[in-house]
């Protein structure tokens, strides 16, 4: 009896809840408050045609500067959990599973980079890219590790902090240059866009390839890396 | 014009919610994840249909590929660590006996 009574009380208060999101939905202007009329006015400043990479670049450059940060400090969360073997493939690679990788592997690489350079008119951009490129690395790291484990060390940490760090430089030059943080010199904002769109690209493909090993990629050898993980059975 | 349009969105609305729910109380982890990643498609489909291409991109990329990645393999490391917890204890009942 008290169990029904608890239920039908969640039920109650879900349905309540349930009303409150419609009714908050509803009570919304159609056409709510929009910056669109602002944004199709000053494109032509923003060095790109497309709406989208023009306000997520340019017009609130600041938000996507701190979102690749956010993404930049998932990955130091992540190392922080301690070191891990990168995963070795669970099966070995078949002849027709390294036939497709070679194929599919250039074509993400290759989808990845369209997207990248149609961010500036066309839906697209770094985000998207990066998610491509992502998307491609995690293959890898399921498939052919060895080629994985030669690049971790430095390069890997460099183009890790790369989207952070030529956003951060573009943003301070152009203070420098006589501007605000992160107002670009009118002429020169669309190659700007395109170079930390590039960076922010290669540094979200990175971070995400990452994030899914779970931890710091080991770069110990092999016989080092069987003692730690020894060391980690016995707490 | 308009009716061919709700022909199409009515349906993938509806199928929408049937995954989310099917996929919420799914009691195998595993099916749940696979209808995780089927819900993601669509649900990139249905930003398609509000025109939102952009977010459609990241949708189907992240949200159903990578998102679905790392599902899957968290699920792999609970699967083993589970078998392994399993061991340890019919190690130690053994011993007990």
């Amino acid at each position: 009896m008290r169990l029904f009574s608890a239920k039908l009380i969640i039920i109650v208060l879900l349905v309540a809840l349930a009303g409150l999101i419609a009714w908050a939905i509803l009570s919304l202007p159609f056409n709510g408050p929009s910056l669109r009329a602002q944004v199709f006015a000053n494109i032509g400043h923003s060095g790109v045609s497309n709406p989208v990479t023009a306000v997520l670049l340019n017009f609130r450059g600041y938000d996507t500067l701190l979102e690749i940060v956010v993404l930049f400090l998932a990955v130091l969360g992540a190392w922080s959990l301690g070191m891990v073997q990168l995963p070795g493939p669970p099966y070995p690679a078949g002849l027709f599973l390294s036939a497709l990788l070679r194929i599919l592997l250039p074509a993400m690489v290759l989808t990845a980079g369209y997207l990248l350079w149609a961010g500036a008119h066309a839906p697209g951009g770094a985000f998207q890219a990066g998610a491509v490129l992502g998307g491609a690395g995690i293959l890898l790291l399921l498939t052919e590790v060895r080629f994985a484990s030669a690049i971790v060390s430095w390069p890997l940490r460099t183009l890790l902090s790369a989207g952070v760090l030529v956003f951060t430089g573009v943003a301070l030059g152009s203070m420098f240059l006589g501007g605000r943080l992160l107002e670009y010199p009118r002429h020169w904002a669309g190659i700007l866009i395109l170079v930390i769109e590039t960076a922010a690209t290669l540094s979200i493909g990175v971070i995400l390839t990452v994030l899914f090993i779970g931890g710091r990629p080991s770069e110990a050898d092999r016989t080092l890396s069987v003692k730690s993980t020894g060391k980690r059975k016995d707490k | 014009m308009i009716w061919s349009q709700w022909l199409f969105d009515l349906p993938l609305a509806l199928v929408l919610l049937w995954l989310a729910w099917r996929l919420l109380t799914s009691a195998d982890l595993f099916k749940a994840v696979v209808l995780f990643i089927a819900f993601g498609l669509l649900m990139a489909l249905a930003w398609v249909r509000l025109q939102a291409v952009d977010i459609a991109l990241a949708e189907a990329a992240i949200g159903a590929g990578v998102t679905g990645a790392l599902f899957l393999s968290a699920l792999n490391k609970i699967n083993s660590e589970q078998q392994k917890n399993d061991k340890g204890q019919a190690e130690t009942k053994g011993r007990n006996l």
